[in-house]
């Protein structure tokens, strides 16, 4: 039996002897994540049905990330939750502001994830840690209370979609775009309940940073998961945080079974931007010359980690944002942070005119650090542009790489970075 | 057939928002009508994530859609939306400010992939129909859960709801997630 690396790793996961897809499965999970939004639901839950102990204190990970350093009085109160929960249970992944960073990025860079693990989280881009080779998909809290009581996830085997990225990529072009272009072809629901496979020489060429914003997105075209086959480049990345490379590295087999495979020619593709209210409404930067921008936020799960904050450096180095706009960098994690700092790319943040703030996921939706008025439009490394998403519901969030970003800032209206 | 959550969903923690144990297999509500790709940002916008209380969730329920949703529905109302429901966040605040604002169920051509699993480990009971054209915004709907049943008691015209998987409906069957895995260890336990 021919499998794809997702069948692979689920089926690990069970005491199965097969798996197909539109199985249903009760897997086994190696991590179950929640942060400041999504545990209070889940641990109120958990308490709800009695429980006593959790599955594995160490299996378990609580990030208040979303609206800390609190931002109101009811904030505190939810983080708090947590906060209490993890002494209770002396669960030790929990990391207090100071230790925290955005989730997505914070998990990888400590290596609480890895290649060939079946992860869990309470928030939609847990999707993220496919870049690694892992099965990580987004659930609800009471999945995750149910996680936490027995280490165990009800799954359907997806199906599979191959996305297949061939060619060279343009000056100012990465992960970012090609996710933003294929969520474009594929709509918001184009891989809707299925595992999102990306293959290619390109994406063989990416570094990880890349790769986890590609996969960060699988959410925003309805996948379950996104999942990039690890090599060389993951086993460096493991290496270089300093830690040893374990965990199993599954490959797809050939004649593996896809629902469809669509093919793109990557020297094709142009730096891309999703206009409102749509992240499926991708197109070259090149389209939206006329928009003039009252904000720029560098940052997120999506955008947030050092190659990021080094490419809207390279483009803002001894520049000036643009006297109408407001330049708003958040680095994903403590690390990246004080990194940015120790390469001077702070330095340049700041002589620029911008904010150079502390790990958060801060006004990606619409918690604080950066929300906009009615009527303001924005340009955003993050990954939802909705509706009201950053703010006012009258306002509009334009989602586009770092580069972008800062070429931007400094025109005080979309820009290319060839601009600069 | 079973399609929607039995009476022991609202046992589960505080998040029950129903009483009266009918309520559950059949009920009758007016028809609220939403686009496709309704997403979690809209049913309950980031701003009030800070709270889990149905009765503030629900007051807020699809407000930067319709600021006054909330105060212009009845309880036992219906939602009817196009395609892809619930995209975006895992936030389970969707569903409780759904409940909280006295929707009964809601029905769409298709859920997001975590809106549809949170519905069915929550217990809100939702529905997926081929084609929603057909029902209007203000019709009245009598919904048979048991059976799949939409009737558009307005135009007089029946849809017929998918069914579900076995696996889900026991799930279902089960009252919710949390039940179902009660209801497991004791099964476990009786087989030792």
């Amino acid at each position: 039996m021919a499998y794809t690396i997702t069948e692979k790793i689920l089926l690990a996961h069970t005491d199965k002897k097969s798996v197909a897809p539109g199985d249903f499965i009760y897997a086994r999970i190696d991590l179950a994540l929640g942060n400041d939004i999504t545990a209070p639901i889940a641990i109120q839950e958990f308490e709800a049905t009695g429980a006593m102990k959790v599955f594995d204190r160490r299996k378990i990970a609580l990030v208040p990330d979303h609206f800390t350093p609190a931002k109101d009085k009811k904030s505190a109160e939810q983080a708090n939750v947590l906060a209490r929960f993890a002494k209770k249970h002396k669960i030790i992944n929990y990391f207090e502001v100071g230790r925290m960073g955005v989730e997505h990025a914070l998990l990888p860079e400590i290596g609480l994830v890895g290649p060939g693990d079946l992860i869990i989280g309470a928030d939609s881009h847990t999707c993220t840690y496919g870049a690694l080779g892992a099965f990580s998909t987004g659930i609800g809290s009471t999945d995750l209370a149910a996680g936490f009581i027995t280490g165990c996830v009800w799954l359907k085997v997806p199906e599979t979609i191959k996305f297949v990225y061939s060619g060279k990529l343009k000056p100012w072009v990465g992960g970012k775009d090609l996710i933003l272009h294929t969520i474009g072809g594929i709509g918001v629901d184009g891989a809707l309940y299925m595992a999102m496979e990306f293959q290619g020489e390109a994406i063989k060429a990416l570094s990880m940073d890349d790769r986890f914003s590609m996969c960060n997105m699988a959410i925003e075209a309805g996948g379950k998961s996104g999942i990039i086959e690890p090599d060389e480049i993951t086993e460096k990345y493991i290496r270089s945080e300093g830690r040893k490379v374990k965990g199993v590295f599954y490959k797809s087999d050939e004649g593996a079974r896809y629902r469809k495979v669509i093919e793109y020619d990557v020297s094709k593709i142009e730096p891309q931007v999703s206009a409102p209210h749509l992240p499926s409404n991708s197109a070259p930067v090149s389209r939206f010359k006329k928009i003039n921008i009252d904000q720029s936020i560098i940052g997120s799960c999506t955008n947030g980690r050092i190659s990021d904050l080094r490419v809207a450096a390279k483009i803002l180095k001894g520049k000036k944002v643009n006297s109408r706009v407001r330049l708003i960098i958040i680095p994903a994690t403590q690390k990246v942070y004080s990194q940015a700092v120790k390469e001077g790319l702070a330095d340049i943040f700041l002589n620029a005119g911008g904010v150079f703030s502390t790990p958060s996921c801060g006004p990606c939706l619409g918690g604080h650090l950066g929300i906009l008025a009615s009527g303001e439009k924005a340009i955003a490394t993050t990954n939802r542009n909705f509706r009201g998403r950053m703010g006012h519901p009258d306002s509009e969030v334009y989602l586009s790489n770092p580069a972008v970003a800062a070429a931007s800032a400094i025109k005080g209206r979309i820009a290319h970075p060839g601009e600069i | 057939m079973i399609f929607c959550p039995t009476s022991q969903v609202a046992q589960l923690g505080n998040l029950r928002s129903w009483t009266g144990k009918e309520m559950y297999m059949k009920f009758k509500g007016k028809v609220w009508k939403f686009k496709d790709d309704v997403n979690t940002d809209e049913i309950i916008p980031a701003r009030y994530l800070n709270t889990i209380d149905p009765k503030e969730l629900g007051s807020h329920c699809m407000e930067d859609i319709d600021k006054d949703f909330s105060k212009k529905i009845s309880k036992g109302d219906i939602i009817v939306a196009g395609k892809n429901f619930g995209c975006g966040s895992s936030r389970e605040h969707a569903q409780i400010s759904i409940k909280g604002a006295g929707i009964s169920c809601v029905i769409a051509e298709s859920f997001a992939r975590i809106f549809l699993r949170n519905a069915i480990n929550m217990g809100l009971p939702i529905l997926e129909i081929e084609d929603i054209r057909g029902i209007k915004e203000g019709d009245y709907l009598e919904v048979d859960l048991s059976s799949g049943s939409v009737m558009d008691l307005t135009e007089h015209k029946e849809h017929k709801a998918k069914s579900l998987p076995k696996f889900i409906q026991e799930i279902i069957k089960s009252g919710g997630l949390l039940n179902w895995i009660k209801r497991r260890k004791l099964d476990a336990k009786q087989a030792e």
